[in-house]
């Protein structure tokens, strides 16, 4: 095969463009495909910065703790080689970034700054004011458009990922995809795909994640034969701002300043937050835990909040919120502290925070599972290579705060050079025919949605859809919901066949891509509903009131589910979990 | 809440970039916390305009919604602006929105902004890194230094800068004042100087950093708050410089 070959990246963000660069440092070729222009990838919304044990302040750390520290938050569902082999390379990828230009906070001698954040003791995390990710994505833009001009990567921004092109013997030779402006489908071959698609938030309909965050690249492999791992490990923040549009995060600092939590006692109290007397207000953090407070750690603040809104039904005006009260604070100790993050509350909510309480919500943030992968970032197919938040492989049951960036880098480092391996070994196909083969029936399914004149619109579905996850299937899960769950899932699949799209013109048709990510969407929602149904136990940020117990002995096991295309449905098996280098233990912190 | 009142918002549609522009108008029913995305949205899911047409949704640019990726920008009452920013009470209503006029139209409020990545690409805004292999820690930067370079990384790229600006338009080709104050950025980092002279020599001439007429609208719309007109300034002085010693030393 060439010595130069062939490589398609799908996704421009963090994990997608550190494989691009590996590759053309190495003499491939890459079509890098990316729904939005790689610059605007969701990795620019991660504000607090980026794990590496450098160990600059005199501290004893080392990558070791770091590892140690991982595998622990993540509570001992990750394989524990490739989480390693993550910690000890973070140091030389901060270093990397340094010379490429991120303007990381520094000291005064000049050196670089790291502060502490959740599940460690050491500073730890390197940071770019509040703004790391877009830094970071930034840096690594730039190296691209470097070797774009070099004529070494060609972009194909505002295209879609249908689909893979797969052999007869089920090897990756291409993709499929569509050009979101002149709603063309083509094909495009390479020697190998790497997938860095992102995490699937919009299954929760609002999430913290960004519009392109479908998840539906994930399911259209996991349709074509991929594992799925993990699926039901969702991060939930405890804080964010709910909007119309979209939930962004509050960091938790709001309540290391003093911030109270807390719900009117009455259901459906119409009275303005300041004006509901103090003994009609429900403090419940602090009556639940008077040890604590506000300032439990985040999973235990989340599933209270979630009980107070959906078991009490006490939410702010019937709605799931809660307030979180800065008000008793004086003015200047909160310009002080706080300014920042209060500015992002009066920007995008309208309301000073210093002088009516925020409402806040928990908001699904991350998606641990994904597809799966080996330690060479190979997914089950020939030919497909996953990185980033789209694979499942670093963080477990949960992941650790400022540990999602350096996963993308390094999960990348490792696609590219590994798919470029695989492409010099692997022989040409015997023939192309399944090329045109896949471009019809993909172009089919576009018809079909085109002619469907059935009552259901696809954005009202989307929201069901949202709603239903986020009630059911993300903090607190029982196993009669998530049955319920799923069983609902299979009637909105049937209700999808009626869907009816307002517009049907063949040119930047959002319409069209929406409405096939939805159907991706839906497949995927049941691989996380059955996942969860399944795993009987409490880990990470699964938790089950009836099972409260996490249970190494039946349940210290990835799941992988598969589509079984002739029941139309996810079925499932378990893999051991390798942990070789550190012995489990529990999670306490 | 429910509500009784109703949010009026106008909307420039243009089918394709063939076709003439038209006006469509939709009434929506107010509810707390609106922005003009939400809007937007639920526009989607119920795709009817004010007088009981049916019509199609929106095209429109948007990712993070969190005014930090640079999709969603358009004119919001004449004003060049993020949507996801654009709250729905604290605008004047008729809400009107418009397609930015200085980017080719590809359906209704999105343009075609390429022209931005392209200028970055002539202005080679990167810092020449050896490889991406194991070198060491980079260069020593000062916390002052910092502070400078970080206001200017944060640029979104959203173009709402170039948009606003009278000299930015086919006559002048001018490059606009995103791109100068990337060229600021980079010529002050200590490994990305390396590109200096290359840098500046890409800003003289017709289209270059000369095209500024000091309107100050940059600096007015920026969504970040760079400071865009010092940039301009520092990076035109730097511009005169080569350009006098290039004369003198051919």
């Amino acid at each position: 095969m060439a010595a130069n070959p062939k490589i398609i990246v799908i996704g421009g963000g963090l994990a997608g463009l550190s494989a691009v660069i590996k590759i053309a440092e190495m003499g491939g070729q890459v079509d890098l495909f990316s729904i939005v222009p790689v610059k605007r990838s969701h990795s620019v919304c991660a504000q607090g910065g980026i794990n590496a044990a450098k160990n600059l302040k005199g501290e004893g750390d080392s990558t070791w703790k770091h590892f140690d520290d991982s595998i622990y938050g993540g509570d001992f569902l990750a394989n524990q080689p490739p989480v390693k082999a993550m910690c000890d390379a973070a140091p030389g990828i901060i270093d990397l970034l340094d010379r490429m230009g991120v303007p990381f906070n520094r000291t005064p001698e000049g050196l670089l700054d790291f502060r502490r954040f959740g599940g460690t003791l050491y500073n730890r995390t390197a940071f770019a004011g509040a703004t790391t990710g877009q830094q970071l994505l930034y840096a690594l833009d730039e190296q691209v458009r470097r070797y774009e001009s070099e004529g070494k990567v060609k972009k194909y921004e505002h295209w879609e990922f249908l689909s893979a092109v797969l052999d007869s013997n089920k090897v990756c030779r291409g993709i499929c995809a569509m050009d979101l402006r002149s709603m063309e489908v083509r094909t495009f071959p390479a020697d190998a795909i790497i997938v860095a698609t992102g995490g699937i938030g919009a299954i929760f309909g609002k999430s913290t994640n960004s519009v392109v965050c479908t998840g539906s690249a994930q399911s259209a492999l996991y349709q074509q034969g991929c594992f799925y791992a993990n699926g039901e490990f969702i991060q939930v923040h405890p804080t964010s701002i709910p909007g119309e549009d979209k939930l962004r995060l509050m960091s938790e600092s709001a309540r290391g300043e003093g911030g109270r939590v807390w719900v009117p006692k009455t259901a459906g109290d119409k009275r303005d937050a300041l004006s509901i007397p103090q003994s009609e207000r429900w403090y419940f953090l602090e009556e639940w835990y008077p040890k604590y407070g506000n300032l439990v750690p985040r999973d235990v603040a989340t599933r209270a909040i979630f009980k107070v809104v959906y078991e009490h039904n006490l939410g702010i005006d019937g709605k799931p919120m809660v307030y979180l009260d800065l008000t008793h604070i004086d003015r200047k100790i909160l310009d002080r502290k706080l300014e920042g993050i209060l500015e992002i509350y009066e920007k995008f909510v309208g309301d000073d925070p210093r002088e009516v309480p925020m409402k806040i919500f928990p908001g699904m943030h991350y998606t641990m599972g994904g597809l799966w992968v080996d330690f060479n970032q190979a997914t089950n197919i020939p030919g497909i290579y996953a990185a980033g938040e789209c694979e499942y492989q670093y963080h477990g049951a949960n992941r650790l705060g400022a540990n999602s960036l350096v996963s993308c880098i390094f999960g990348g480092f490792i696609a590219g050079p590994a798919a470029v391996q695989y492409a010099r070994d692997q022989k040409a196909a015997s023939s192309n025919g399944h090329f045109d083969a896949e471009r019809k029936h993909q172009e089919e399914n576009n018809s079909m949605l085109m002619k469907s004149g059935g009552t259901e619109n696809p954005f009202r579905l989307w929201r069901e859809l949202g709603e239903l996850m986020t009630k059911d299937c993300t903090v607190i899960r029982y196993n009669k919901n998530l049955q319920q769950t799923d069983a609902k899932l299979v009637e909105m699949l049937e209700r999808f066949r009626k869907v009816n799209l307002s517009d049907r013109t063949q040119w930047a048709n959002t319409s069209v891509v929406f409405t096939r990510q939805l159907y991706n969407m839906l497949q995927l929602a049941r691989v996380v509903a059955q996942g969860a149904a399944m795993r009987d136990e409490s880990r990470g940020a699964h938790y089950k009131p009836d099972f409260p117990e996490r249970d190494d002995k039946n349940w210290m096991k990835t799941t992988k589910a598969y589509f079984a295309p002739d029941a139309d449905e996810p079925k499932f098996e378990f893999e051991p979990v390798d942990v070789s280098l550190i012995p489990p233990r529990p999670r306490k912190y | 809440m429910a509500s009784d009142k109703s949010v009026i918002i106008k909307i420039k549609r243009q089918d394709n970039p063939n076709t003439q522009p038209h006006w469509e108008e939709f009434e929506l029913a107010w509810h707390p916390g609106m922005n003009v995305i939400s809007s937007l949205m639920e526009i989607a899911r119920n795709p009817v305009t004010r007088d009981g047409k049916p019509t199609t949704p929106i095209t429109y640019d948007s990712n993070c919604l969190e005014e930090v990726c640079g999709s969603c920008a358009m004119l919001i009452n004449g004003r060049a602006r993020m949507a996801c920013s654009a709250l729905v009470d604290k605008l004047d209503q008729p809400i009107q929105l418009e397609p930015f006029t200085k980017f080719p139209v590809v359906r209704d409020l999105t343009v075609d902004r390429s022209v931005l990545f392209e200028n970055l690409r002539a202005v080679k805004a990167w810092v020449p890194i050896d490889g991406s292999y194991d070198l060491g820690s980079g260069p020593r930067v000062t916390p002052e230094e910092q502070e400078a370079a970080y206001p200017l990384s944060r640029c979104i790229s959203c173009c709402c800068c170039m948009e606003a600006c009278p000299q930015f338009n086919e006559d002048t080709g001018f490059v606009g004042a995103a791109t100068i104050s990337q060229v600021r950025l980079f010529n002050a980092h200590p490994t990305g100087a390396a590109l200096k002279r290359e840098r500046l020599a890409a800003l003289m001439g017709d289209g270059g950093i000369q095209e500024c007429g000091y309107a100050q609208n940059c600096v007015e719309v920026c969504p970040k708050d760079i400071p865009l007109t010092r940039s301009i300034s520092e990076v035109g002085g730097e511009v005169m410089k080569q350009a006098i010693g290039d004369l003198f030393h051919k």
